[in-house]
């Protein structure tokens, strides 16, 4: 475990200072969205800074929890991680594996840390073995136009593994694992329910036998018997092939049951970052106390008698984020010419404990 | 790994209706398309149709001489009933001529059959032009937003900014005076199916375009990019596929409109020249006569062309449904 | 005068469609009290909005049919009320909110329009004492600036906006019975927050008596006075909210319960999920709809329909053949401190 100093939550530097135990290090991360106007020449009239300088670390083994509210930057996050999109500015330093030939006719596997937002095509390619993504969509993550195979063996095909009978029986073997009928190879995604679906977005993700799974969303749009299959289903496979997971979601109890650790994202930026029952049980930022405060427990006495935070208004858009501290547009405890002037930093609040806020304070929430 | 750990076993299956037996794409395909009515009977319709405008006249040609096959090219040989001696002009319908003859005693039906040629060459050229140059530049606009998309997109509106019958009448009478192009495009027919190729891709340029925008961004299509294919495999694979429906559903309209510009073309007198029959020339011929109470030209040329047409856009409409693989009764 | 406002006796609403017949509601009975606040929850498809769209006389034949069934409001028998009545109790005495306020409100008229036309539609106002009323409701429901801002169009509203102009138009006749389907499903946890609380309020204040249909449990637990649990188009567990959270009786609540992910669970293990998903409403499983999934089952649930029936506390009711053998107590207590 290492210790508290500013640099290792930053994570400032090149990827030389890169503790062994970290996996991927998220450094300084910003994407834009520019705004066009213009029929004909389109010209750019400004900017949606979806995510703003966020840096987070990943640990071997362990599921980091990215939460926060819809529009709020996680799915961006995700596509920069998987650099299904091209960061504006920072880097993705990931811990690849690689097998390389040793003088004495053998091979060994050495690890060395490489740059995912500059990786060219090939280095890119050969890194998509070891990261993969599941969507939150389990209708629109899977072609329609695509049978069960053909869907879990693409990754396989384009990286050229095995032959076409080798691959069918890895994708037989893949269903298996996802709790799916392997006999179910030729048919067409509509066949199924969301909860099986969301097993066959998994089956493909775990094809090439990836290290590092980013989960976006993965149980959200299903009902709560289902999600709990999943969730379990994640675990398992966590488990048995030693994966880590970037789980992202906007349900804190989703969370809470899944990770280690947990970073709060508002408008674009990390609020606060802690271990998970720190989080959940000693919360620092105003924004976590209130989307903690706002979440229901199924349990009616408790939910009767916990205060609730309600927040004023809604959240700013990210095209035109307020000055100062993003949520003091919101914030309960926002104090007026410090809050709406000064960007508060993330600062170390206890052992791993990072909150971005002038005025942090532990709260109880339930 | 066992089942078991991810706690889900056999009853998922039955619980949720699932048969055991797969189907194929094949049997989809076949089921759904036999569904289509309208479309079983274009498709029957057409079948015997290709059959008799491409194959027929060569079977029968040798019993049918004198109505038929090469003599159509001399009319002057064939305008005596073998029987009596007598010129055969505008006979009504009977039973050994069942369309009748023309003005200067040809078999209509056998003009029909014969005109059916120019109708579907150019109905078919066109459409397979059509569709290739359509997909590909809509294809390529649509997956790489920017240059590539502003100067396909600019060629697009010039294309679809010409007028053009225009542009058909003049090009359709200089193209067969350029020397260096092969003898069979200086034919009536073959000059017309590829300028009207050239004319009309810019619509199914666009509505493939607007296609790939929206598919690109789909979920499914990031997935395959995470798994590492490269834009070829994305575009033919995961994309094409899904915009087959729109661009099946656009070609056959472009398929039935070729043919009635053709006609429109011949009709007016600048397509396929006579003596080489035409459904439109036809038309035209038998337009001029059906006021005096000849209508017989008319009605079976003009019939044979509206008929194409529908058949075609029926046919459209039910391959866009058989290869839809939702279409299949979606579960809730 | 009764307490009961609404009573639902035996409701059956059928669809007929290409692949059979679909028993989206099959036999299913309960009562709201005046002021009771009533949730039903459960999975997706389960017949929840089916049964609010058939007290609503929303079910549009041929497609659609109630076979058999009773629904009484206040001494009206709503399945033969003239269409015109019909219209007079819909949005006057009984209002609805839909998951989507985008597609209940028309994007091409004003908010202003839209709350206009339902007030004078159901009270006899003037228009001016009508938009009187309009802005009151708008800022009933804490819209800053509610007189100029009935003049913008939807698109002009956050979603959770959007919500609270729908929760003002369903409140701005004063119903008696407020039915919100899923009203708080598309929106974000803090909105949510919002929504509810003000929802809670507006009705407390009125006496207004609710059905919040929710897939959370969450939700219910903080909002509702009475809980029904549907499964495959039936009531298969009824009560006050402690008996469901606190005492589950039918196998289905309890395995609900244990598949949720708790905020306050300080160690969670394993989720104790239900196994399999819902049968399809045009196959049911013969005998108990719940057994295919079910952990208790006997061979008795494979041949007889359990009926909903009385427990041992009062008020409390299960559609479980084993409800009286089956102690689940233990689960919802794991990890809860309460
Ligand atoms: N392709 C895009 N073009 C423009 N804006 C985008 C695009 N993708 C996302 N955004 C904007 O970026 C912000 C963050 O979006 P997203 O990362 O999807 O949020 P989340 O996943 O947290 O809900 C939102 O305001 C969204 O509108
Ligand atoms: N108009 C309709 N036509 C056919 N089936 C319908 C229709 N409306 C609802 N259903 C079916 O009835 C069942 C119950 O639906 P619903 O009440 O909407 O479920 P939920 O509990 O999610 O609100 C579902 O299986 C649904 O597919
Ligand atoms: S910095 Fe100010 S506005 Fe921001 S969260 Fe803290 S107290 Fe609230
Ligand atoms: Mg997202
Ligand atoms: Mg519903």
């Amino acid at each position: 475990m290492t210790t508290g100093k500013i640099t290792e939550y930053v994570a400032d530097g090149g990827p030389e200072d890169m503790p062994e135990d970290v996996l991927l290090r998220v450094n300084h991360l910003v994407k834009e969205f520019p705004i066009k106007r213009g029929i004909f020449f389109k010209s750019q009239v400004g900017a949606v800074q979806a995510v703003s300088d966020i840096s987070f670390q990943v640990r071997k083994g362990e599921t980091l929890g990215l939460v926060g509210e819809s529009g709020c930057g996680k799915s961006t996050t995700a596509r920069c991680v998987m650099r299904l999109l091209e960061p504006t500015e920072g880097q993705v330093y990931f811990r690849r594996e690689r097998e390389v030939a040793t003088a004495d006719g053998g091979t060994e596997v050495v690890s060395d840390v490489v740059d995912v937002a500059s990786a060219d095509a090939g280095t890119l390619r050969a890194l998509r073995r070891q990261i993969q993504i599941v969507f939150q969509d389990p209708y629109a993550s899977l072609n329609p136009r695509m049978t069960v195979a053909g869907i879990v063996s693409e990754p396989l095909i384009v990286h050229n593994v095995g032959t076409a009978q080798e691959r069918l029986e890895k994708v037989k073997e893949l269903l298996a694992v996802v709790g799916l009928s392997p006999e179910h190879t030729n048919r067409y995604p509509h066949e199924f329910s969301g909860g099986q679906r969301q097993r066959i977005g998994i089956a493909r993700a775990l094809a090439l036998n990836p290290r590092f799974i980013v989960l976006d969303e993965p149980v959200s749009a299903l009902d709560v018997s289902i999600q709990a299959q999943v969730l379990n289903l994640l675990q398992d496979l966590q488990e048995e092939y030693g994966l880590t997971y970037l789980f992202i979601a906007h349900d804190l109890s989703v969370v809470r049951h899944i990770s280690d650790r947990v970073a709060v994202m508002y408008l674009g930026k990390i609020v606060e970052f802690a271990e998970r029952d720190t989080l959940y049980d000693a919360p620092m930022h105003p924004y976590t106390h209130a989307l903690l405060s706002a979440v229901p427990i199924p349990d009616p006495e408790l939910e009767r008698s916990r205060e609730r935070i309600i927040l004023e208004g809604d959240i700013p858009s990210p095209a035109d984020p307020p000055p100062g501290c993003r949520f003091n547009t919101r914030c309960p405890i926002a104090v007026q010419g410090k809050c709406d002037v000064d960007e508060p930093l993330l600062t170390q609040m206890g052992e791993g404990h990072w909150v971005a806020c002038h005025f942090p304070e532990v709260k109880k929430v339930f | 790994m066992s089942n078991g750990a991810s706690g889900i076993d056999e009853s998922i299956d039955a619980a949720e209706g699932i048969s055991a037996e797969p189907v194929t794409q094949w049997d989809l395909f076949r089921t759904r398309l036999a569904r289509h009515k309208q479309a079983r009977i274009a498709a029957i319709f057409l079948a015997l149709l290709f059959a008799i405008v491409f194959v027929a006249p060569f079977v029968t040609c040798a019993e049918r001489d004198a109505y038929c096959g090469k003599l159509l090219e001399h009319p002057a040989t064939q305008l005596r009933d073998p029987e009596n001696g007598l010129l055969l002009v505008q006979n009504p319908p009977s039973t050994t001529r069942p369309f009748g003859t023309d003005d200067i005693g040809r078999d209509v039906l056998s003009r029909v059959i014969h005109g059916g040629r120019a109708s579907l060459t150019v109905g078919l050229t066109t459409g397979l032009l059509v569709a290739t140059v359509g997909t590909i530049v809509g294809a390529l606009a649509g997956y790489y937003p920017g240059a590539v998309d502003q100067v396909l997109m600019r060629i697009v509106d010039v294309i679809l900014g010409l007028p053009l019958l225009p542009v058909a009448i003049v090009f359709g009478s200089l193209v067969p005076q350029i020397p260096v192009l092969p003898a069979f495009l200086k034919e009536g027919a073959w000059v017309i199916a590829f300028l009207l190729g050239i004319l009309l891709w810019g619509g199914l340029a666009r509505i493939v375009r607007a296609e790939f925008l929206s598919l690109r961004e789909k979920e499914f299509v990031e997935a395959a990019r995470a798994a590492g294919s490269n834009d070829r495999r994305i575009i033919f694979r995961h994309i094409l596929p899904n915009a087959m429906s729109p661009i099946i559903v656009a070609t056959t309209l472009v398929v039935g409109t070729a043919i009635i510009i053709e006609a429109a073309l011949s009709f007016l007198g600048f397509g396929v020249r006579p003596p080489t029959p035409t459904w439109g020339g036809m038309s035209a011929a038998g337009a001029r006569v059906a006021t005096k109470g000849f209508w017989w030209e008319f009605l079976a040329s003009s019939s044979a062309l509206v008929a194409t047409v529908l058949a075609v856009n029926f046919m459209g409409d039910g391959l866009r449904d058989a290869l839809d693989p939702t279409q299949t009764i979606e579960r809730k | 005068m009764s307490d009961v406002l609404l009573a639902v006796d035996d409701l059956r609403t059928y669809f007929a469609t290409e692949e059979g017949v679909v028993r989206a509601v099959d036999g299913v009975s309960f009562t709201i009290n005046r002021g009771e606040r009533r949730g039903v929850v459960g999975e997706s498809g389960s017949g929840k909005s089916v049964t609010a769209m058939s007290i609503m006389g929303l079910i549009e034949p041929p497609a659609g049919q109630i076979v058999t069934g009773a629904i009484d409001f206040d001494g009206l028998n709503l399945l033969e009320l003239p269409e015109d009545e019909m219209r007079k109790v819909r949005g006057g005495r009984i209002a609805m909110i839909f998951q989507d306020p985008m597609t209940s409100l028309n994007p091409v008229y004003t908010i202003g329009q839209q709350l206009i036309e339902t007030i004078v539609l159901h009270q006899n106002v003037s228009k001016s004492a009508a938009r009187e009323i309009a802005a009151q409701s708008l800022a009933d429901v804490q819209i800053p600036y509610p007189a100029s801002r009935l003049d913008d169009f939807p698109h002009q509203f956050s979603g959770g906006m959007r919500q609270r102009v729908m929760i003002a138009m369903g409140l701005s006749c004063n119903p008696e019975l407020l039915i919100a389907d899923e009203p708080t499903t598309a929106l974000d946890v803090t909105t949510q927050a919002q929504i509810l609380d003000l929802m809670l309020a507006l009705a407390d204040d009125r006496g207004t008596s609710v059905l919040l249909i929710t897939h959370d449990l969450g939700v219910v637990a903080g909002f509702c006075d009475t809980v029904q649990v549907m499964y495959a188009g039936g009531i298969v567990e009824s009560g006050s909210a402690s008996d469901i959270f606190y005492d589950p009786k039918h196998p289905y609540s309890w395995g609900l319960l244990g598949s949720m992910t708790r905020l306050d669970a300080a160690q969670m293990h394993r989720l104790n999920s239900v196994r399999g998903a819902p049968p399809s409403v045009i196959n049911l499983p013969e005998g108990c709809r719940f057994r295919p999934r079910c952990d208790f089952a006997l061979d008795v649930c494979r041949e007889r329909l359990p009926l909903l029936g009385p427990s041992d506390v009062e008020g409390h009711t299960v559609a479980c053949h084993r409800a009286a053998e089956l102690d689940l107590k233990l689960v919802t207590s794991e990890g809860a401190p309460r």
